[in-house]
């Protein structure tokens, strides 16, 4: 089995990105042009990848599921992009950026590359500002920032309640130009569901037309996978409906390895589940810790009075209501880390404090922050906000606290790349949250859409060329080889094959159980029990899958229910997969929690001597289990210690 | 306080972009609490088990954001609630007995894809000839190196706003696109990194639109009525100002 080579560059941290660009290998302007790149996806990172390379010269062809490259799942971020301007004069630097990304990620994140994620942030800032992203201003005229969790400054860029947006608009209309010099060949409507190997090297991809059912073949010189997470396995989670792991997953059966799958962000501040009938889950902006406090009862009766609905929140008196994130970690309050937050509102639901009929919500409360500010205040920071949460549950925040509960939001995980961002297939690229690489085990808030546009706009666009330059003798390949031809077939039987189960069950109600199994065994807290009871119970799901679906319609036209199975199909391997990571992980860290492995006071429990390593699993074939190896990681500039959010 | 009810769907069913539509009559029973998406969701479950082919509808975020939803509900671009998409509309809206229509966008610059998907790269299209400051990654000066009036940024902002889901478009009698167009000609030519190439900017969004068979504005309003980010008819009042200040320099 290979080594696992990181290909970090020598020197001092500091120094190790601006070395590498200095040495790297270039293409030359008219070489450019004669190559061609395949981008999958047009969020943050795929769009300004996308751009940014069409821009350099190189010819991109730019796929994605949406009807438009505006749509992708970017969009809905709302907090905001951390950048380490300092612009607040309050001790910021890239160095402290570095230092909080890589505590907050748990000491389970690559040094070198959180350091070059830290040291580009401002870069971002700056493009975006220069493609008419209207951030928020202060009165003077200069950007304003406010503080997000697991930070100690105001570092955090942010344009309403809609950053994601704004952000995603502005790597869209870089696009969009290049889409009409001509430079981006656009393919919406269309889902990568295989990556071709020629040689050893990804050489295109196969996609389906989602209006016609098509197979296709897309050549290239080199393939960029954008694709985003995986946390839809869950079934409900904040993503998008369409958000799936497919793309990846089609990598990593062809040999690409896939990195830490166990580590999952479940989001403190998210709307509580009402019924079986729910569809997803919508996020609560992170920012509404910076003036929400979060509490519940101090007292049973007073939990069961509201679970029963006989209290409302503003019938418990002050003295009643325990403000439990500020009682157990002071010195970040209501601003700890997700990871903390998600727990601790487990902690206090599992023990019967838990505020509304299911018992799985705590109290977001304005109350205070409305009095020191006035409504006026509270209504500009947060209004939209205020106003999507009552839409959806028909309570009136200003007056009323709201109810939340954590949900699944994003993965650290992802397909394993180098310090290139190339995968272990070469060709193979993943940027974005496809990829595992900054955040560890667990990633601290505005820090994706700085990961997704740093990759896209300032490093993969380096890091490309140092493969591309000895591939310009290689000349066009046509997609009439032997290889596309193999692939396109093996699709085609995947897709005849779902479409002739012709079961009972319908793809939905599979995926609600996947969810279901998912979030009871591998959500929150998990032990060595419940994982390997996930595994059997997944390998029989999955058996049940394809024997009994039922697709209606053709396999040959649109088909939603078709698109849905072919990703509910992958999400059941990607969950058994996470559960393997997470049963190997005999440890507690950031997002993973082992309940076996906690401190008396409930805390995480992290085991350096053990489980300093990056878990890299490699596909074995079809029901076999997978083989993990293992990068360490060698921490030579900070010293990890525990993660302590109480002092 | 949500209870169930009882309501009648009428929904556009058409299997092509060239075959003819009809609408086909749906009883369902539902909680008001279940938002309006979710109960397409249920219908389509109930449809594909009895091995009928589901209703067709584009949605993905189901947050408001991402501008893919796109239904005319009794009449309406994304339904009776205002400042909202179709995703965030809930049952509550609806009363028990009510017979709800539901049709895909109404507009020659939107054909039907399918059942209730229709096609929308004409805005995509209109962005590419010129939504966009020609900067190129890398090079540009220090975010702050230019103060921006905060009142300026803010009504930036409240044009950047646009979904760019086609309820404009869908809205008006002539089915003009200048609220779409005016949103992101305005976003950029009130801050002064958009401002060099407002002019041009200007001229050739204007001219694809025309070119793609979207009407002309004559100031109804009705998409402002029923933009789901209520975005302002003064930005196409804007536009108008940057087209003529354009066109007279020529």
């Amino acid at each position: 089995m290979a080594e696992i080579n990181s290909k970090i560059p020598e020197g001092p941290l500091a120094e190790k990105w601006t070395n590498y660009k200095a040495h790297q290998k270039l293409v030359n302007p008219a070489n450019k042009r004669r190559l061609d790149i395949i981008v999958v996806g047009t969020g943050l990172a795929g769009a300004s990848a996308a751009a940014s390379l069409a821009e350099m010269g190189f010819n991109v062809l730019n796929f994605c599921i949406q009807d438009s490259p505006r749509r992708a799942h970017s969009i809905a971020a709302q907090g905001g992009i951390n950048a380490a301007k300092n612009y607040q004069n309050d001790g910021d630097s890239v160095y402290r950026l570095f230092y909080d990304t890589i505590k907050g990620g748990d000491y389970r994140a690559r040094e070198a590359n959180v350091y070059r994620l830290a040291e580009v942030s401002n870069n971002i800032i700056d493009q975006c500002v220069a493609q008419g992203v209207p951030f928020a201003r202060e009165y003077g005229g200069l950007l304003d920032n406010r503080s997000f969790g697991g930070a100690q400054v105001s570092r955090t860029f942010y344009a309403r309640g809609q950053t994601g947006q704004q952000l995603l608009l502005g790597a869209y209309s870089a696009l969009s130009r290049q889409i009409g010099k001509g430079k981006v060949k656009m393919y919406t409507r269309h889902e990568m569901l295989d990556v071709v190997i020629i040689d050893g090297r990804a050489r295109g991809i196969i996609t389906r037309n989602l209006i016609t059912g098509k197979i296709e073949r897309y050549a290239a010189h080199a393939v960029v996978v954008a694709t985003g997470g995986y946390v839809n396995t869950f079934f409900l989670s904040t993503n998008a409906m369409a958000s799936n792991g497919s793309a990846a997953w089609q990598c990593y059966k062809k040999g690409a390895y896939f990195a830490n799958p166990c580590m999952v962000q479940i989001h403190p501040t998210c709307i509580p589940v009402k019924g079986d009938f729910q569809s997803k889950l919508t996020l609560m902006s992170e920012s509404l810790r910076n003036d929400g406090r979060i509490w519940v009862p101090k007292k049973l009766e007073d939990a069961k009075a509201l679970q029963e609905g006989k209290k409302k929140g503003k019938d418990i008196p002050e003295e009643d209501r325990d403000y439990y994130l500020e009682r157990r970690y002071p010195a970040f309050g209501n601003l700890v880390p997700r990871d903390v937050a998600s727990r601790a509102a487990k902690e206090r639901c599992d023990a019967g404090y838990g505020v509304n009929n299911t018992g799985r919500a705590v109290f977001l409360d304005f109350s205070e922050a409305i009095g020191r500010l006035g409504k006026e205040v509270v209504k500009q920071k947060y209004g939209n906000l205020f106003d999507m949460y009552e839409e959806i549950t028909d309570d009136n925040p200003y007056e009323t606290p709201m109810m939340i509960y954590p949900a699944l939001h994003y993965s650290m995980g992802g397909l394993w790349v180098d310090y290139e961002l190339q995968t272990s297939i070469p060709g193979l690229f993943a940027i974005g949250e496809a990829n595992f690489s900054d955040h560890g085990a667990n990633r601290l808030g505005a820090s994706a859409l700085m990961q997704g546009l740093a990759d896209g706009y300032f490093v993969l666009p380096y890091t490309i060329q140092n493969y591309l330059s000895d591939q310009i003798q290689v000349p066009r390949f046509s997609t009439d080889l032997p290889e596309f031809e193999e692939a396109e077939k093996h699709i085609k039987e995947r897709i005849n094959k779902l479409m002739n189960v012709k079961g009972k069950e319908t793809v939905d109600s599979i995926h609600k159980r996947l969810g279901r199994i998912m979030w009871e065994h591998i959500g929150m807290a998990r032990d060595e029990k419940g994982l390997k009871e996930a595994i059997a119970m997944l390998k029989d799901l999955k058996k049940e899958f394809w024997s009994n679906v039922f697709i209606p319609g053709s396999g040959e036209d649109q088909n939603t229910e078709l698109e849905k199975a072919l990703r509910l199909a992958d999400f059941l391997e990607i969950g058994e997969l996470m559960a393997h990571d997470a049963l190997d992980r005999a440890e507690s860290c950031g997002g993973h929690f082992r309940v076996e492995h906690q401190t008396e006071d409930g805390e995480a429990l992290r085991h350096d001597d053990k489980f300093m390593y990056v878990a890299c699993w490699s596909y074995q074939g079809e029901d076999k289990d997978p083989v993990m190896l293992k990068e360490d990681l060698n921490y030579q500039f900070v010293t990890p210690q525990t993660r302590n959010y109480k002092k | 306080m949500d209870k169930d009810i009882k309501v009648t769907l009428k929904v556009w069913r058409q299997k092509g972009p060239k075959a003819k539509g009809q609408f086909e009559t749906y009883p369902m029973e539902i909680h008001q609490s279940v938002s309006f998406l979710e109960m397409l969701d249920i219908l389509n479950e109930r449809l594909v088990k009895e091995g009928k082919e589901p209703i067709v509808f584009d949605h993905d975020c189901r947050e408001g954001i991402c501008g893919m939803c796109s239904l005319y509900v009794n009449g309406h671009p994304h339904g009776p609630a205002t400042g909202a998409t179709t995703c965030q509309l809930y049952m509550r809206r609806f009363h028990d007995g009510e017979t709800i229509t539901i049709e895909p966008w109404r507009s020659a610059g939107f054909p039907v894809i399918r059942d209730l998907m229709v096609d929308r790269s004409a805005y995509d299209k209109i962005m590419q000839a010129g939504g966009f400051v020609s900067v190129n990654t890398g090079g540009v000066p220090d975010a702050n190196a230019i103060p921006i009036p905060k009142k300026n940024a803010d009504l930036a902002m409240d044009a950047a706003a646009c979904i760019g889901c086609g309820a404009c478009a869908a809205a008006c009698k002539n089915g003009s696109a200048m609220l779409f167009v005016s949103a992101k000609v305005s976003q950029l030519a009130l801050l002064p990194q958009g401002r060099v190439e407002a002019a041009r900017r200007a001229k050739a969004m204007v001219a694809k639109m025309d070119e793609l068979g979207f009407g002309n504005c004559t100031n109804t309003r009705a998409c402002e009525m029923e933009c789901p980010k209520n975005i302002s008819v003064s930005n196409i009042a804007r536009l108008n100002r940057e087209f003529l200040k354009a066109k007279l320099k020529d």
